[in-house]
């Protein structure tokens, strides 16, 4: 296994940011999405020798209208839970025929994938690719529910979320399941390399898909990608959502290293859950004690991984 | 010239993968295809063949694999059967339309429910539209020589589509045949090193499968249809190549019997074979019948089929699958369509026969041949051998 010691990488500062985008201005996604400023990001630091496999979802669509495209590496898009596999047929390509001279240097390899297409309907093909260990690395952009689809629920929807299949209603909250914690069971797979990052911390995350890219074997990132459009939100407002999600503990940011959980964005005290929720028509329903509620689990949920960074343990 | 040997025709097959020189196997586990997947992971593990086999989790992951890998430039092979091909459907058509050679061996099930593991052809029948070339044999030799052939047809930039090819499953796949092992150096002659015409490459960046706005969709598709009907003269050509070099000629669709034959058995897979020899006995008792097998299913041959029925009387169609509340069978309802513009058509009876691995042996042809001679046979399609209390 390797030590964090071993994994070398040109860090990314403030100063010495890459200048190239690999996502081209022009692409059709909504003002203020998260999704495409983090695609962006992490294509950024990955640089040009990469080749993309795409699931089907707003990324795809927004990026690859025949004949235009905003990709300047090579891309693929196959289907809608698929990437994985995709990915892994791609790196198995690329390591048989760089052994066999057809190929001089190695790319590196991304998956990219909704949460639906990731924490649904493919996590089995997701998981095979995990467990195979394959070189490359898998990039879940969260924006907690089907957008492509209009905004239905997924399993990553947090609780009490409205959405199109999650209504709030006199018998319903919404969303009434928590949200299924993929990070964790990507780690469960004793993978090299797993994180979860945010746009609102842009360093943090160019450097964790860095580090991903320098493992030998899968990564897994999940990249928490405010949605306007579903979450009924403003669009300006998405970097203050992302940076308050980090801040309220909704979603914390962490990397697993061979195992070992580090949080990498410390907060001494978390923020109120209230402050994250009230800036999104999509919590509007939620009462005083369903607010309770979620500010309860989150502080949970924190507790539970700063133990298991051995953190107040 | 090749080797002759003992062996089980699974086996060849895979045999014939390994002599292909593939760099990648993607596959999942299916009765009857394991024996093919077992051997060539072994081959892999042996250090026989230079590749990478991804052991998948599931078909549609194989077949997913398999288009990641054909894009990046790799020769892709993989097998499956039944279930397995269906939970593959979804990518199927992906395959064909991002235009990736690839090769497939598909050992023909039944499919559930109830759960069978015999052949017939109701898997690939449910996948007839998927824009593959798609091959039936009838031996463990013609499987493994249009094995390597398939690698051959897929790649040629006329084609660039992925081609599968069909065998019964059990009645072939599990068979110990006699087969003529290829040379490698011809092998090698005949089929060169592959060189994709577009791959993933990061020094020429392509988007593969983007949005297919309407107004191009149709286009588009149109592109995929004429590429799998252009396939049919360069299928020909690569099978011609292949006699020339191996010995061995395959017709697209295949003859046999006396030259004006009155009444005409039309099979697809081993079933041909076993028809071959009923069809020799019925000609030695006088009876004036011939047989035509289909080796091309998809892009299906028209003007060789028409041609090798000219002046026949009756036509007597055995579909391997049941298309339930259809008019026809799959293959008899083609045929039928093909038909419809000839001024002087044969009449057409069709039989569902051989489903789930029930057998169709010699006195069951000559049973067909009678009772077709007597018009005891329906207008649409007869269930054949159904056992039934009712008297
Ligand atoms: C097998 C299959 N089922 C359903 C769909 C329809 N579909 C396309 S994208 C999508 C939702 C995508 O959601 P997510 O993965 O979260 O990505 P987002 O659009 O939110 O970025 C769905 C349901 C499909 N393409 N394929
Ligand atoms: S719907 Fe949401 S995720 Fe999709 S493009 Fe718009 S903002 Fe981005």
């Amino acid at each position: 296994m390797l030590n964090k010691e071993d994994i070398k990488f040109e860090k990314i500062t403030a100063k010495n940011l890459p200048k190239e985008t690999l996502i081209s201005p022009g692409h059709r996604a909504c003002q203020g999405c998260g999704e495409i400023l983090a695609m962006g990001m992490v294509m950024k630091a990955a640089g040009p020798n990469t080749i993309v496999a795409n699931a089907t979802g707003c990324m795809e669509i927004v990026t690859s209208p025949y004949p235009e495209t905003a990709w300047r590496v090579p891309w693929l898009h196959v289907a809608f839970e698929n990437a994985g596999a995709v990915a892994s047929g791609i790196e198995a390509a690329v390591q048989v025929l760089h052994r066999k001279n057809k190929l001089k240097e190695k790319p590196n390899i991304i998956a990219f994938a909704g949460d639906g297409a990731t924490a649904d309907i493919g996590l089995q093909s997701l998981s095979g690719a995990l467990e195979r260990g394959h070189d490359f690395l898998y990039v879940c952009l969260d924006n907690e529910a089907y957008m492509n689809t209009g905004i239905q629920r997924s399993s990553s929807t947090p609780y009490g979320a409205m959405t199109t299949t999650s209504p709030p209603g006199i018998k319903s909250k919404g969303q009434y399941t928590w949200k299924k914690n993929v990070a964790m069971i990507a780690a469960a797979h004793n993978i090299p390399y797993v994180a979860t990052a945010s746009p609102a911390y842009y360093l943090d995350l160019m450097n964790k898909v860095r580090k991903a890219l320098a493992v030998d074997g899968p990564a897994y990132i999940q990249i928490y990608s405010p949605c306007p459009t579903g979450w009924r939100s403003k669009p300006e407002q998405s970097i203050t959502l992302a940076k308050l999600a980090v801040q309220t503990g909704a979603f914390p940011l962490y990397e697993v290293e061979n195992g070992r959980f580090k949080i990498t964005q410390k907060t001494k005290e978390l923020k109120p859950i209230k402050e994250y929720l009230q800036l999104q028509r999509r919590f509007r329903h939620l009462a005083d004690d369903d607010i309770a509620y979620i500010q309860e689990r989150v502080q949970d949920e924190f507790e539970r991984l700063k133990a298991l960074a051995g953190l107040d343990a | 010239m090749g080797k002759r040997i003992g062996t089980e025709v699974s086996l060849a097959v895979a045999e014939a993968v390994k002599m292909a020189k593939v760099d990648v196997v993607s596959a999942y586990p299916i009765t009857p295809q394991t024996h093919i997947v077992e051997e060539l992971s072994q081959i892999v593990a042996d250090g026989h063949l230079d590749a990478a086999f991804i052991p998948v989790e599931s078909e549609h992951s194989a077949m997913s694999a398999a288009v990641g890998a054909a894009a990046t430039g790799a020769r892709v092979y993989t097998a499956t059967s039944s279930q397995g091909l269906a939970l593959m459907h979804e990518i199927l058509f992906i395959a064909s339309s991002l235009r990736l050679p690839m090769v497939m061996t598909v050992a023909n099930r039944a499919l559930s429910g109830p759960i069978s593991i015999w052949n017939d052809h109701a898997d690939i029948m449910a996948e007839r539209d998927i824009g593959w070339v798609q091959l039936f044999v009838e031996n463990g030799q013609e499987a493994l020589d249009l094995t390597i052939a398939a690698f051959k047809i897929a790649e040629d930039k006329r084609v660039l589509l992925p081609v599968c090819v069909n065998m019964d499953g059990f009645i072939l796949t599990h068979m110990i045949e006699p087969v003529e092992l290829p040379d490698q150096e011809l092998v090698d002659k005949f089929l060169p090193a592959f060189e994709p015409a577009l791959k993933l490459d990061p020094q020429n960046p392509v988007t593969m499968g983007p949005v297919g706005v309407p107004e191009i969709y149709t286009e588009a598709k149109k592109q995929w249809e004429q590429a799998l009907i252009h396939s049919k003269p360069v299928v020909e050509e690569v099978l011609n190549e292949w006699a020339d070099i191996f010995g061995r000629k395959y017709n697209l669709i295949e003859k046999n019997g006396p030259e004006q034959a009155e009444t005409v058995f039309v099979t697809m897979g081993s079933l041909g074979e076993t028809l071959m020899s009923a069809v020799e006995e019925l000609n030695e008792q006088g009876e004036n019948v011939g047989q035509v097998r289909i080796r091309l299913w998809r892009p299906f041959p028209k003007e060789e089929f028409k041609q090798a029925i000219q002046g026949v009387k009756k036509l007597i169609v055995i579909d391997r699958a049941l298309s339930p509340g259809a008019v026809n069978g799959p293959v008899a309802s083609e045929i039928k369509t093909l038909l419809y513009e000839l001024d002087d058509k044969p009449e057409v009876v069709n039989i569902i026969a051989g489903l789930g691995g029930r057998d169709v042996t010699r006195s069951d042809f000559k049973a067909m041949l009678e009772k077709a001679q007597k018009g005891e046979l329906k207008d649409d399609y007869t269930i054949w051998g159904v056992r039934s209390h009712a008297k």
